[in-house]
């Protein structure tokens, strides 16, 4: 149903009307043609509207839990019977004697130096590996395409005893240090594809004008690449946002919580079972992402699709 | 070599204005006061590596010979590293049925689990580009869930869903299937962490869909004119032509496959259960390093890792050639 339709694209032009009209001559009759047409889009549409629901189930479902009491989880049903907030103000008193808010400022803190990090030091290091010839270009950067496939857990232990002996344990150091310094190779390798796409008459003019590398750098290259800039930096957002290793191994003490270790908090807790306060607090870390998502979303979309295609 | 005034290659074979921009650079170079432009430009060129460089050696590669000094000791981070030479390699794979599971259930993980997502990911893609109008809204329903699976709410959602009492449970009652939740269950855990992966399929789907809108539509129109059907269309053209993207997706799939931590340490309370059925191999080696305070034998866990994902690479790489097309490309 879904393959059938490769030749035929939804958006019939009069020109290729015309064309199948000529080539064809076993089609069926202009009628039957529409009314098929009609058909599959229905189906095309009832399908991915299934697929739809059962993909955006437990975002709907987490949504209707956080209004529900206690007693109602574990009874069937998606809406709640008896609404409430009660969930909200007590997610909001926060968790081990730490109000909320807290863990959201802690969050917030690390993913900001985190995106002012990445987007600096990689853009810094792409520039050089897209249009400065040093020597030893070649194999450094086939030692950056190396580190994009490198599981991170390899490094774990090490840099711990590194991070432990330069008395960086319970401070965000450990969690920021590695993003100024361009660790993370998909940000590196992204905006390398993205200054060689963009065209070297402007550098070539600035530097009869005499502009030096940093020059260009700041001055063209840096606006030209702004789109993948802002990829970078939505994207190191959420990465920052979603860390759940990284301050589980370097953060020891509840005021410096950020906000998925707290989440581990009331995971841990749900021996209490207050499922309710448990879905509110997932649901409102969430809520940053989501709406990074709905005002970004062509940017992420778009930074996914390059990166793919070009590597 | 970009500063070159003028060029004038006519020749487009790839080798022959190769060489001829090397022999053009050599001659450049040897030009009196090109040197030491040549060597200002390898030192700006460092300047603007400066922070990757630090990061590459000092939390990469030094790192990363260190951990492999590491695997051969026993180190608990309070007293010096004593040499054991292998004996970590050998306990791991001869007397620790802890880690046998964990690395079975990981591969099981990673080889069963990504193929389904990225078949998820094209199937969805192809329906996706089937139509214009009105994919937009599905292409951005499915991308959302891959920015979030990840995180703790997501698992914890998760854990919530699959549980005794929860939707999925309620479902199940519903039309008569009474296996109870899946989050206890050692035999339904681990379908339970393959659909969660599976879920975040709409970061490949994009891929594939961009992929898709790059083949050209005259090739569906040739192979029609065969009398291709559906299904040969899409094995005559589709998988070919996007091979090189399926293949890119597959590598980065694996790869990240195999670090799935955050999930499984929500769902099992850090714990790797029911019955070690979600202590994948990056649980286990938390566990080994930063609970039980065994640096030595986490370390040698982290490399038999990075071996395997090395195997596993070279593996893909090497079998490139016979099934991944790089069109326009006569190398």
């Amino acid at each position: 149903m879904t393959t059938s339709s490769f030749s035929e694209p939804a958006l019939v032009t009069v020109e290729n009307q015309l064309d199948t009209v000529a080539i064809t001559t076993n089609r069926p009759s202009g009628r039957r043609t529409i009314k098929r047409k009609t058909w599959q889009t229905i189906i095309w549409f009832g399908s991915l509207l299934i697929i739809t629901a059962v993909v955006l189930y437990p975002l709907v479902w987490l949504f209707f839990a956080t209004f529900k009491p206690n007693g109602e989880f574990g009874q069937p049903g998606l809406l709640p019977q008896q609404p409430t907030l009660d969930n909200y103000a007590k997610m909001w008193e926060g968790i081990a004697g730490v109000p909320m808010w807290r863990f959201f400022w802690n969050s917030f803190v690390l993913a900001t130096f985190s995106v002012i990090g990445t987007v600096l030091s990689s853009a810094l290091a792409a520039y050089a590996f897209a249009r400065v010839h040093f020597k030893g270009l070649g194999v450094l950067f086939a030692a950056m395409i190396g580190t994009l496939l490198l599981p991170f857990h390899v490094v774990i232990i090490p840099q711990y005893i590194i991070f432990n002996n330069l008395g960086m344990i319970d401070t965000y150091w450990p969690l920021l240090l590695p993003k100024f310094l361009a660790t993370e190779a998909f940000f590196v390798f992204l905006l390398v594809q993205f200054i060689r796409q963009m065209p070297r008459d402007m550098d070539e003019a600035a530097r009869i004008d005499g502009a030096g590398h940093l020059r260009i750098f700041w001055s063209i290259i840096l606006p030209l690449i702004k789109p993948a800039l802002i990829t970078c930096a939505i994207f190191a957002f959420i990465w920052a946002w979603n860390d759940f290793l990284g301050p589980l191994l370097y953060i020891t003490s509840p005021e410096n919580y950020p906000l998925p270790i707290a989440l581990r908090l009331y995971n841990d807790q749900t021996t209490s079972s207050d499922y309710g306060a448990t879905a509110t607090a997932s649901f409102i870390a969430l809520i940053p992402i989501l709406l990074f998502f709905l005002v970004f979303q062509r940017f992420l979309v778009e930074g996914v699709a390059t990166q793919g295609l070009k590597g | 070599m970009s500063t070159t005034p003028t060029r004038a290659i006519v020749t487009n074979k790839p080798l022959a204005r190769r060489r001829l921009l090397r022999e053009e650079k050599a001659e450049f170079l040897n030009r009196p006061g090109q040197r030491g432009r040549a060597v200002r430009e390898s030192l700006t060129g460092y300047g603007f590596l400066v922070p990757w460089l630090i990061g590459f050696f000092g939390l990469t590669l030094v790192p990363m010979v260190y951990s492999l000094y590491l695997s051969f000791t026993s180190y608990n981070i309070f007293s010096p590293p004593k040499w054991i030479g292998f004996e970590n390699y050998i306990r791991l794979f001869t007397k620790d049925p802890n880690f046998i599971q964990s690395a079975q259930i990981t591969l099981i993980y990673v080889l069963v689990g990504t193929p389904i997502m990225l078949a998820a990911a094209l199937f969805v893609a192809i329906l996706l580009n089937y139509r214009e109008k009105g994919s937009g809204f599905f292409r951005s329903a499915f991308y959302a869930p891959s920015l979030i699976a990840a995180s703790v709410s997501v698992a914890i959602v998760w854990r919530a869903m699959f549980s005794t009492g929860g939707p999925v449970d309620n479902f199940q009652k519903f039309i008569g299937v009474d296996i109870g939740g899946w989050v206890g269950n050692p035999e339904m855990i681990m379908p339970m962490m393959i659909l969660l992966a599976v879920w975040q399929f709409g970061a490949t789907m994009v891929i594939f869909l961009a992929g898709l809108k790059q083949i050209p539509k005259e090739l569906y129109e040739a192979a029609e004119m065969d009398g291709a059907g559906p299904w040969h269309k899409f094995r005559a053209v589709t998988v070919p032509m996007l091979s090189p993207v399926i293949f890119f997706n597959l590598l980065l799939g694996l790869i990240g496959a195999f670090q799935v931590f955050g999930s499984a340490y929500i769902i099992s309370n850090g714990s790797g259960g029911p019955a070690g059925m979600t202590n994948f191999i990056t649980l286990y080696l938390y566990k080994t390093g930063f609970s039980d305070g065994r640096m030595g034998y986490a370390a040698a866990i982290a490399w038999v890792l990075l071996v395997v994902v090395a195997i596993i690479a070279f593996i893909l790489f090497r079998t490139q050639k016979s099934w991944v097309h790089y069109s326009g490309d006569n190398r």
